[in-house]
């Protein structure tokens, strides 16, 4: 079972933020095929958010094939993202590098900026982030993220480059 | 359970204190479908509590009519559940006294286990006076009164502005749970937005005894966009562009152009354009009094809502 974490001031909208931890709880394999996700009921009292917004997310979920609503029953994964879960050889590579990097005497900071730029690199960044859109012109997620974003570093997803508007 | 899939309707709407009084609220024109939860959002002296007392059925309109589930206020009264700003209770009585009216009030609809539950997170004293509580623990027991008696309709005026923090998130998680699950219909205004805006799925803003936005407030978003652009016009011309749009508010500082409006059509291609807040939105409309309204008498379908049995189960 997953529980949602809504931050309402990231910028991204709340059923965005749905959708992007359960995909985040299936890469992670916290999630797995048949698993129940929490219903609608459960995740608004537990974050007083409007159901609508917990019933969008769980239908865009579905759309992409992750979960199924069974009527009467629950909602439940259908498959996983976990290409890498928790135990993969890839993850315990990328364990073995974040000990190099930190015997070569890089930070955390480092680590992130480094990691950010090599995923930008290899993987575009529009993919799937259907919030973010209206902004025009943002530049490339920078790859010194100077937010001072607690706990988001060691996130796979890459710092979120969080539209502040326009400086206007 | 009544089918109706209109909570609440205002027709021409109004409400003046004292024949020669000033209208309170006037020319009220909204439907609310059912299942949804509303913030009513203005500032201070709008109007919001008296709509709310009119839907109550506590006023009696002026002119126009407000249709309550289907019918009039008194009628619908045993399916509404209202809390006042000011939390009336009987200050003489205990808590539990206090449920126990509840209980008496509403036979056939009480549910007692609701009611508990609701006092005993704020870890009242059941034992305790009304008279001896704190605003926020008059709050709790005023809202526990209200759910337990599992109204359609849940009108509630400023139900958060007692409330501590923690209290606050507690209790509305409680109300979306109802709503959730039972597709309760929930009212509620406020003027501070934020407080608000993830818990309500539709609108209806309150300004100067009118309604200036009521919908969705994913259509109302939609319908605006927030534009900035450079050096619009030759200095001095006015000629900013935003003509064949709404403006709501525009503001030319130096050679920039920021504005809200609603777009009648494609944008220049060099602006820069954004989806507004719903703060944004809300200010913009109470700082423009002359701004038009945006209140589509007959919003686009009621799109179904939580008998979405197999998300709740």
């Amino acid at each position: 079972m997953v529980e949602y974490r809504i931050d309402r001031h990231s910028g991204v909208a709340t059923y965005v933020q749905i959708v992007q931890q359960t995909k985040q709880a299936l890469r992670l394999g916290v999630l797995r095929p048949g698993d129940k996700l929490p219903t609608a009921r459960e995740v608004v009292e537990a974050t007083a958010i409007n159901p609508n917004t917990v019933l969008k997310a769980y239908r865009e979920l579905e759309r992409d094939g992750l979960v199924e609503a069974r009527r009467g029953l629950g909602t439940f994964v259908r498959r996983g993202l976990s290409t890498a879960p928790a135990d993969s050889p890839l993850r315990s590579e990328l364990g073995a590098w974040a000990v190099r990097a930190h015997e070569a005497g890089l930070d955390r900071e480092d680590v992130a900026a480094l990691f950010t730029a090599v995923l930008d690199e290899h993987f575009s960044t529009t993919a799937d982030r259907p919030a973010t859109a209206t902004t025009a012109d943002q530049p490339a997620p920078a790859t010194t993220a100077g937010r001072p974003a607690p706990a988001t570093t060691t996130d796979p997803q890459a710092p979120d480059p969080t539209p502040q508007g326009d400086p206007s | 359970m009544t089918v109706t899939d209109t909570a609440l309707a205002a027709s021409g709407l109004g409400k003046r204190f004292g024949r020669r009084g000033a209208w309170a609220l006037r020319g009220c024109a909204f439907r609310l479908p059912a299942g949804r939860v509303c913030a009513v959002v203005g500032p201070n002296g709008a109007g919001k509590s008296t709509l709310l007392a009119l839907a109550a059925g506590l006023l009696a309109p002026s002119e126009g009519t407000v249709t309550v589930l289907g019918t009039d206020p008194a009628s619908a009264r045993a399916r509404v559940g209202y809390v006042a700003q000011d939390k009336p209770l009987y200050p003489q009585l205990t808590v539990a006294e206090t449920l126990r009216m509840g209980a008496d009030l509403n036979p056939g609809r009480w549910d007692a286990e609701t009611a508990e539950r609701i006092v005993s997170a704020g870890e009242l004293d059941p034992g305790a006076r009304i008279r001896t509580l704190s605003g926020g623990q008059r709050t709790r027991v005023a809202l526990a009164l209200a759910l337990a008696k599992q109204p359609e309709l849940l009108l509630l005026d400023e139900p958060m502005a007692d409330l501590d923090p923690l209290a606050r998130h507690e209790l509305m998680g409680t109300l979306m749970a109802r709503a959730a699950q039972y597709g309760t219909t929930i009212v509620m205004s406020s003027h501070v937005v934020a407080e608000l805006e993830d818990s309500c799925d539709h609108l209806l803003l309150v300004g100067g005894g009118r309604v200036r936005l009521a919908g969705e407030i994913d259509d109302l978003l939609d319908a605006h966009t927030r534009v900035s652009a450079t050096a619009p016009a030759p200095e001095g011309t006015g000629d900013t562009g935003l003509a064949p749009h709404t403006v709501v508010e525009s503001r030319v500082t130096g050679r920039q152009l920021s504005a809200l409006v609603r777009p009648s059509g494609p944008l220049p291609d060099g602006w820069r354009t954004a989806k507004p807040s719903l703060e944004e939105l809300v200010l913009a409309y109470l700082r423009n009094p002359q701004a038009a309204p945006l209140t589509p008498a007959e919003p686009a379908e009621p799109a179904g809502r939580p008998a979405d049995a197999e998300a709740l189960a």
